[in-house]
């Protein structure tokens, strides 16, 4: 082999030693150098880019008027609690009246929870949010983890009822705010995500009765829209049961939740289950491998990294589908800063409130968009060479 | 096809003990395409036996209906005493026992080499994990690529993987094996490596069955080469009868394919 090298490479210069290596071609790019190609190429785009500049900063410095400069933090309320927000009113929309905030965040946070209570919903705020973090840290996948998430909702629901340990029992209608979205979303991804690998197992089947009835379910919820299922919890549901029976509506629209992302995920897990080569299922019958243990070890482990992107997505318009409970009357994060804004005093200042909001879940979503994507990189780790 | 059923028949009796497989008049049909004709052989235990033919000759399907990878329609097809039926139990027991190795590797490419080769003892066979890494090490050990132990599939090469593969199999201490075309898939300068491997495993007496081009293997370590066309059996015998001596058409055309081939 290296002699017919050598001898096809004779033509060539001799100074050309075979070992000699050869760096590749070198890059320049600076931001000096990448702005020059880039944006100042031509007259045409340098024109482009500069008027492009011009509007951005108009537009940013805008912003920092509005948001910092011309904003007011707070207000002075009267005898009555009712906040004097002339000076807010004069600003004539030039300036954000972030006192609607300062005034109203517990409001739109724990929505008509008895406001001496207010440290209840928190409590449950910040154990969602721990349980969150240390669920996203590997070191903590063990089994005993399963046992965490059970012993934390109990007692999130604890504490949001009360009724026991002194503390004042607050009837579900009561509750509100973040504390309702995370309920809604964290209980919605806990249970629709098994859900749907089940789901997106059986309409795999060889069992036919198995794969109609996933087939059946995943079209049916999937042909609705979320909120007509939310409409038919809510008001049609009770009308089927026995007289004096009611289940929480709460309940009744979580259910619905559940299902509604439940047909969704089994989608996007089946797209990972079909993405699989048919050697991996043959390798493990030969190994002798039960159904289960396949599936187990083999098949989700791979099919479930596949899909780490749309799933996620899939999160993510969960978290923010949550919202849609409004029609039905329940006060989640949205509803309750749209109710903040209704009292007179605070009436034109929808704005401030739905950019706090926004942030909130933008906190939320961004924070999920950000783990998934290290999340992928770690668990796909083996498909790097 | 007289030669065929003498010769199954013939090497049955060499051995007094009942033979590892029995495929008696097997047939298999994909739709109406009729792709296993009457397909009846008989592997010794200690038998070693390669399968040559063209491509869609039924080769690769005979194999498969081995450990149920292909449900055969009609027929018996006995494997370590037990017959292949529907019963899942069977099924179960004859796959504890017959390992495969897949022309694509087939190694599950999440798990390390060790995962791989540990997976099933320790959830089929219930091992102690320790002793199934042991049990792994050594035969990573026989197949020299202990140090890629803990590396993952993706990041050998073909035939470092193809050897994975076969540890992955023996790990399971099967008494036949199977080999789907094992260096077909496999860049020249490292069949070699595959087979060596392959040939080393014939030295120790395991029961093999292997579907493959390469003659000189066959040659090297084959009791008897099986050569199938058209879903049949056409001829089978020592690799000599065979390759020097070949008594139909059909194995003659092919013959000089081959080796026009190499």
């Amino acid at each position: 082999m290296a002699e017919t090298l050598a001898e096809s490479a004779a033509p060539r210069p001799a100074a050309v030693g075979p070992a000699e290596a050869r760096r590749p071609p070198m890059s320049v790019v600076g931001p000096v150098a990448w702005a020059r190609a880039s944006l100042f190429s031509s007259w045409w785009s340098t024109a482009i880019t500069l008027a492009l500049a011009y509007l951005l900063v108009r537009w940013a410095m805008g912003l920092v008027d509005w948001a910092f400069i011309n904003a007011i933090w707070s207000v002075p309320v009267n005898d009555q609690g009712i906040a004097q927000t002339q000076a807010c009113r004069a600003l004539e929309g030039r300036g954000a009246c972030w006192a609607v905030i300062t005034e109203k965040y517990r409001f739109i946070l724990f929505g008509t929870y008895p406001y001496d209570q207010h440290w209840r919903p928190l409590l449950c705020i910040l154990l969602f949010i721990g349980l969150y973090i240390v669920s996203a840290m590997r070191r903590f996948w063990r089994k005993e983890l399963a046992l965490v998430w059970v012993a934390t909702l109990v007692l999130i629901g604890v504490l949001m009822w009360g009724g026991i340990l002194g503390m004042p029992y607050v009837p579900q209608e009561r509750w509100g705010g973040l504390a309702i979205t995370l309920i809604l979303a964290t209980f919605g991804i806990a249970f629709a995500f098994p859900l749907a690998v089940l789901v997106a197992l059986g309409r795999r089947s060889r069992m036919p009765a198995i794969k109609t009835l996933c087939i059946v379910y995943v079209e049916l919820i999937r042909g609705v829209p979320l909120i007509s299922l939310l409409f038919m919890a809510s008001v049609m549901f009770p009308l089927f049961l026995p007289e004096g029976m009611n289940i929480d509506k709460l309940l009744r629209a979580q259910v619905a939740i559940i299902l509604f992302a439940a047909a969704y995920l089994a989608e996007v897990i089946r797209g990972g289950l079909q993405a699989l080569s048919r050697g991996q299922y043959e390798a493990a019958d030969a190994l002798g491998l039960s159904y289960w243990q396949k599936t187990g070890f083999i098949i989700l482990p791979q099919a479930l990294r596949l899909v780490i992107p749309p799933l996620v997505n899939t999160f993510i318009g969960l978290f923010k589908d949550t919202s849609l409970v409004l029609i039905i009357g329940i006060f989640d994060l949205l509803t309750a800063g749209k109710t903040a804004v209704v009292e007179p005093a605070w009436q034109g200042f929808g704005v401030e409130v739905y950019v706090f909001v926004g942030l909130i879940y933008f906190i939320f979503c961004f924070a999920m968009s950000r783990y998934s994507q290290g999340l992928e990189v770690e668990l796909n780790r083996h498909r790097v060479r | 096809m007289s030669t065929t059923l003498d010769s199954a028949v013939a090497s049955a009796a060499r051995t007094d003990a009942p033979p590892a497989i029995l495929m008696d008049k097997v047939n298999k049909w994909y739709g109406a395409m009729h792709v296993l004709r009457d397909v009846s052989l008989s592997v010794a235990e200690g038998e070693r036996v390669v399968v040559c033919g063209p491509s869609g000759s039924g080769k690769s399907t005979m194999i498969r209906c081995i450990n149920r990878l292909e449900q055969h329609q009609e027929g018996r097809i006995i494997v370590d005493g037990m017959e292949l039926t529907d019963d899942l139990r069977n099924l179960d027991a004859i796959r504890r026992e017959v390992g495969m190795v897949f022309q694509s590797f087939n190694l599950f490419p999440h798990l390390t080499v060790l995962e791989n080769c540990t997976l099933a003892p320790i959830w089929v066979r219930r091992m102690p994990k320790k002793d199934a890494e042991e049990l792994a090490m050594e035969y990573l050990t026989r197949v020299k690529i202990p140090e890629q132990a803990r590396k993952f599939p993706g990041q050998l090469s073909g035939g470092q993987q193809q050897r994975v593969a076969i540890a992955r199999a023996l790990c399971m201490k099967p008494k036949i094996m199977l080999f789907d075309e094992p260096t077909s898939a496999l860049d020249p300068e490292m069949i070699k490596e595959v087979l060596d491997t392959m040939v080393m495993l014939a030295d120790t007496g395991m029961t093999m069955i292997c579907v493959t081009h390469e003659m000189g293997f066959a040659r090297q370590v084959a009791d008897r080469v099986v050569f199938m066309d058209r879903g049949e059996i056409v001829e089978s015998g020592t690799p000599d009868q065979v390759f020097n001596d070949p008594k139909t058409d059909r194995l003659k055309t092919f013959l000089s394919q081959i080796l026009r081939g190499h």
